[in-house]
């Protein structure tokens, strides 16, 4: 079956590149920009993993994703924080609220791949 | 035996006439005859068995090529306060404060040694203060790497789809490679920016890397914190010329509302009239503010302001946030985030057009003494209908004289890098504890 990704990040040139990579993977990968139309798009979506900036415009990763936890119909939801070095605190923070997987930028395709595999199987 | 204060100062004395002496390779017997004084009451002076008047102290000095003064007092003054301020900073070791002038007397060298490495380290505290303060909560480094790091994490992942993906369609390839161009663009001036704002709290002022209201503090400090041309004619425009050069737009800005704000205030106050004033006694800035016509608040940036003023000064808004900071030697101010709350500075905000005087003392290897004059002033910019704004200002002067019995706050300036504890107003643990508890 076809893993569904909702990838939630502000830069357009990672964006397409990560797209592309797990589109190439089978993945159906639909992206958004704003943190603040995210739960919305979450709901809407559906997905079975959420890929969500840490640092976004708007609503922050970090917000986005303790919505995210507080409502059951996606407290499961598995959601993978990308990250930059230098944002220790933050990804603490993020992994106290229920985050399942951290990528830090500047991340290779392969770990993001195997990554995707790992948190989309069964 | 022990020593009194007078024998203290005298074996100083002695000590210094000998350590000077040995240090020119001249023997007791010719510096005694050149003096004209015998070999053996020179022994005697030297071993500090006899005072010396001020007649062959005189002589002496001329002799071993020195002041007086520089015998007679020694070591005293500055290096014996540094010796005590070390002595302070190592409460675990106790070091024999009561033949401190003795140390100093007989052993000069190490003296000045010690005393250069408290400085150092002194030093090294507030390096270490200013770049953790940076650090922790400088938003343009902060914005700055993740820029860098946002268009390192596009490239390499650009970069690898190109060399991986043999069979990649023509428009895909065409677009990655517009993404990398775009993105090497943005890493090369991100670079450039951060390497020299890595290479010193100098470039980056000048790249535009430092906060506006740090470059234009550094404008000021450049000057001398004097802004002599605006009581000249043209001087305004002179000025306003120079702040041109200033990096970026905002700090401009910043900078030019601060000119036409201090000129103002210069014509209403001239230094001269200022200085006049002061030499006849009159340094309070709420008396000498009702006397010009001007808010306390302007008095308070004319003082310091003045030529080679001693006076620092910090202005908040009721935010709490610094608006101004004229730093003052021995009293730290934080480059980011927030501030000490025991400043008077923040008591005055609350209350405002309500005077504070206090006696403070910073946290520090110092120990410095400052008295601080606090006040708040409101502003009512659109009138009635609009909010209320408030703006307080700190003059930080030096402590007069002999300690006052007057009570003395004691405070910091941010949790951050402030050593006291416990401390009642403290937000967060300071890294120099963290660092002590290692």
């Amino acid at each position: 079956m076809t893993a569904r990704v909702l990838l939630i990040e502000d830069e357009p040139n990672i964006s397409e590149a990560i797209r592309f990579i797990l589109s190439r993977d089978g993945c159906d990968v639909t992206t958004l920009a704003d943190g603040h139309a995210a739960v919305a798009a979450v709901r809407a979506e559906k997905p079975d993993l959420v890929i969500l900036d840490l640092m976004l415009p708007g609503l922050s990763g970090l917000e986005i994703l303790n919505q995210l936890r507080a409502d059951p119909a996606t407290e499961t939801l598995p959601v993978m924080m990308l990250t930059a070095k230098g944002q220790g605190r933050d990804r603490e923070a993020a992994e106290r609220a229920g985050a399942n997987h951290f990528m830090t930028k500047p991340f290779s395709n392969d770990d993001m791949r195997a990554a995707v595999r790992s948190l989309t199987k069964g | 035996m022990p020593s009194s204060a007078s024998n203290s100062a005298a074996s100083l004395t002695g000590s210094l006439i000998r350590e000077r002496r040995l240090a020119l390779g001249l023997r007791q017997g010719d510096v005694a005859q050149a003096v004209g004084i015998s070999a053996s009451y020179l022994n005697l002076i030297e071993h500090n068995r006899r005072k010396v008047g001020a007649d062959v102290l005189g002589r002496l000095a001329e002799v071993l090529g020195t002041e007086a003064a520089s015998l007679a007092e020694g070591a005293g003054g500055a290096l014996i306060d540094d010796l005590r301020a070390a002595a302070a900073t190592a409460p675990g070791q106790q070091p024999e404060l009561d033949r401190i002038e003795d140390f100093a007397g007989r052993f000069p060298g190490w003296a000045a040694v010690l005393a250069a490495q408290h400085h150092r380290a002194a030093h090294l505290e507030r390096a270490v203060g200013a770049l953790n303060d940076r650090l922790t909560h400088d938003p343009h480094l902060s914005a700055s790497l993740h820029e860098l790091l946002s268009a390192l994490a596009s490239v390499r992942s650009t970069a690898a789809i190109l060399a991986d993906t043999e069979d990649i369609e023509p428009d895909w390839r065409a677009r990655f490679h517009q993404n990398l161009h775009q993105d090497s663009e943005r890493l090369a001036v991100g670079a450039e920016a951060l390497v020299a704002y890595l290479d010193g709290s100098d470039t980056a002022v000048d790249t535009g890397l430092a906060a506006p209201q740090e470059e234009v503090e550094g404008w000021l400090a450049g000057r001398g914190w004097h802004l002599a041309e605006l009581e000249q004619a043209g001087g305004l425009e002179r000025l306003e010329g120079e702040v041109a050069g200033l990096a970026s737009a905002a700090a401009r800005a910043l900078a030019r509302t601060f000119l036409r704000q201090a000129a103002a205030e210069a014509l209403r106050l001239p230094d001269s009239a200022l200085r006049r004033a002061m030499e006849q006694g009159e340094s309070d800035p709420w008396v000498l503010a009702q006397r010009a016509g001007l808010p306390v608040l302007g008095v308070m940036r004319r003082i310091a302001l003045l030529p080679d003023s001693p006076a620092g000064l910090v202005v908040c808004d009721a935010s709490g946030t610094l608006l101004f900071r004229k730093p003052v030697d021995g009293f730290a101010l934080p480059r980011f985030g927030a501030a000490c709350p025991l400043w008077p500075l923040f008591a005055a905000l609350a209350r405002p057009m309500t005077p504070f005087a206090d006696h403070v003392e910073p946290a520090g290897r110092s120990a410095r003494r400052f008295r601080t004059l606090s006040i708040c002033e409101t502003r009512l910019p659109l009138g009635f209908a609009g909010p209320e704004l408030r703006e307080a200002a700190m003059l930080i002067l030096p402590d007069p004289g002999p300690r006052s019995a007057a009570p003395v706050l004691a405070l910091g300036s941010s949790c951050r890098i402030c050593p006291r504890n416990p401390c009642p107003a403290r937000r967060e643990p300071s890294i120099l504890a963290e660092a002590e508890a290692q």
